[in-house]
Formats: structure tokens, sequence, C-alpha cells
């Protein structure tokens, strides 16, 4: 399995893509991984499924925007490097 | 004393930076250079100049030469400084000297320690009022040297291990040196991962991860080295040997940062639970290194 840097980033780009094309409405919620249901614990320790529930939304929080000039940037070196 | 007699081409000192111009130049003399930093030098410099007194002068003479001289080091030094307020703006750069702060007493007890660690008894970093110990004074302390020394050499004997096998090209060196790095990348963000799932709240900066992780390339390169030297049958005992020297100092090293850190809160009915996620990520963590050091030499030592 030979990786270019390059690779890499392509492999990052489609997993942040993955976790950001993720509806609030139509999709986590209905698996109860939505944002009203992550009010969970005040402990010092949440739980996993809390933590994640937190970074899937953290994730599409901050990456909508930034994820639109990544990918079409990627779009563009793949048309015209192959 | 000749150096007071020919013209000052240079307006100003350059309080910037000595060390652009400092020795290295043939054309701006001794004499001419170091009248502000150095006056002994002066004197000892100036008895020698006299052929290359008539051509120092003629360069010097010139307006502007000096000019384009004196520009380009202001530009130089303003390059430098922006370079430095980028890169403190993304990396903390004390942070990452703490790591480098390394001498050869440390290396060797290091590297004896990754080959050999199942005489050490005291593996906890030792602190000094709340910062870290740098690896000057403590041998548990993580430095980022030796890795970035290890990977290098890694890459200089895959490449002299693929021209002994008349497999080498530039390419593949590249290819061999960017799999190396990415899968020690990979790594890193897994385990930053796991551990912001896991909610260990240790003190495990990314520049320690990668620190830990980078260890794996001394084990590498015990392995390649057996390889080469004993043929199929030394590849094979120098992997066992290195993969498990490798796996004891990972769990041993990252036991006291994750494990222990959990000790502070509640040791309630749910704290099992997570201690024993917490030791089955160190374990993981520990046995993918074989796995990865296999990967990455196997294909090196036929």
């Amino acid at each position: 399995m030979a990786f270019t840097l390059y690779s890499l980033i392509q492999a990052v780009i489609l997993c942040v893509n993955a976790v950001a094309v993720l509806h609030e409405d139509r999709f986590l919620s209905k698996i109860g991984w939505g944002v009203d249901q992550s009010v969970g614990g005040f402990g010092d320790e949440p739980g996993i499924k809390v933590q994640l529930m937190n970074l899937v939304r953290s994730v599409r929080t901050v990456m909508r925007v930034p994820l639109i000039a990544v990918n079409s940037v990627c779009i563009v070196l793949l048309l015209l490097f192959g | 004393r000749n150096f007071q007699t020919k013209p000052r081409a240079r307006a100003g000192p350059h309080t910037g930076d000595p060390l652009l111009f400092a020795d290295t130049s043939s054309a701006a003399p001794p004499m001419n250079n170091q009248g502000y930093y150095t006056p002994g030098y002066n004197i000892g410099g100036a008895p020698v100049g006299g052929p290359e007194d008539a051509g120092v002068n003629n360069l010097f003479a010139d307006p502007m030469a000096s000019a384009a001289m004196m520009y380009g080091s202001s530009l130089a030094n303003q390059g430098k400084d922006i370079v430095n307020k980028e890169i403190s703006r993304y990396v903390s750069v004390n942070k990452l000297k703490y790591f480098f702060a390394v001498d050869s007493k440390y290396v060797m007890k290091k590297l004896l320690l990754l080959v050999f660690p199942y005489t050490h008894q005291d593996w906890e970093v030792r602190y000094h009022r709340d910062t870290p110990l740098t690896p000057r004074h403590d041998v548990n302390a993580p430095d980022l040297y030796i890795p970035s020394m290890a990977f290098i050499t890694y890459i200089l004997l895959a490449g002299m291990a693929l021209g002994i096998q008349k497999r080498f090209s530039p390419e593949v060196l590249g290819l061999c040196a960017s799999t190396a790095l990415v899968w020690v990348v990979i790594e890193v963000l897994v385990m930053l991962l796991c551990l912001y799932i896991l909610s260990v709240h240790s003190d495990l900066s990314i520049f320690d991860l990668f620190a830990y992780s980078g260890y794996k390339y001394v084990g590498m390169i015990f392995t390649v080295l057996g390889g080469l030297l004993f043929g199929s049958d030394g590849y094979f005992v120098a992997l066992t040997w290195s993969s498990c020297a490798l796996m004891f100092f990972i769990v041993r090293s990252l036991k006291m940062k994750i494990l222990s850190s959990f000790s502070h809160n509640s040791m309630g009915a749910g704290a099992t639970a997570k201690s024993r996620l917490r030791l089955y990520i160190t374990v993981a963590s520990a046995a993918f290194q074989p796995i990865i050091i296999y990967w990455l030499t196997s294909h090196l030592v036929r």
C-alpha cells in the first residue's frame, strides 16, 4: 500500500465530507443523535456517544464552508491531473 | 591602521543579523564587516589586507552594489521576521523547542531503552513545578529528535537495501518516505480521535503522540539492519525482538499517561468500563507497531 501525502489528504477530505452531509432533522434525530439529545450527563465524564455526537455536530458546524472551497480545489486538481 | 582610511561603504550598523553576512562572503573583507562587532579582529585583520585592498575598494566604492547589498539584507531580515511570525501562529515554537532539547547522553540512554526496555524501573515523567522536564534531564521524556533522525536514517537504509537488490530508483525512495510518514500521521490522528472520544484528559499533546509514534522508526532500522546483515532469518529474529521491545516500551510509557489520568475522578461503577477501554487503546496502539513495522520493511528484505 504505497501512499503519498496527497492520497492521505484525499482520504481525509472524503471522511470529512461524509460527516458533513449527515442531515440534522432527517437522519440524526431519527437515530437519536440529534443536538437536543446530547445534553446528557453533566458529570465530568460524558459518555462515548455524547462525545461522538458533539464531534459530529462540531464538524458539521465548522467545516461546512471550508469544505466547499477544499472540494472545489480537489475537483479541479482531479480534472487537470487525473 | 588602514581600516580607517577606507570609505565606510555601509551606511549604518546592521543590527539585524550578523549571521547573514559573517565570514561567508568573500567580497566583504573582515575589516569592513566586523568593524562594529569585534574590533580585535580588525586589528588582527588589518595588516593582512594588503593586496586585496584595491579590489575591495572598487567593489564598495560602487554605490549601486553596496546599496543593493543593503537592500537585499534588509529584505532578508523582513522575510525572516514574517516567516517567524507566521510559523509561531500555527506551531508553538517553544513547545517544539522542548522536544529538541536533547544531548548525546540522553540519546544513548533512550536508544538503549528502545532496544532493551525490560530492566528500566521508573517510567514516570518527572516534573519541575508543573512543567515537564526537558529530555536532557529526564530519560522518560519524549523527544522529537530521535524520531526525525531515525526517519531519515530509515529512508537512507531503504535506499541502500533497494540498491542491493538492484531495485532502486529515486521515485521509489520518495514513495517509501511518504508512505512511512503517512502511516505515522494516520496513527497520530486515530490516537487523537480515540483520546477525544474516550475523554481522556491526559497531557499528551500532538507532539507527544508524534514522538511516541516516531519511536517505531528505531525498531524499523534495527529490523532492516538485521535483515540486511543476516538474511531472512536475521530479519525475522530482529523483527520479533524489536516488536516485543517496542510493545513493552509503548505500553509502559502510555500507561503512565493514559491510565493513571482517571485516578483523580470518582472510582464509581462506571469507571471500570472506561478503564477497560483505555487499556484497550493502549494495547491496540502497542499491537499496531509490529504490524506496521512488518508492513513497511518486508518489501526491503526479500
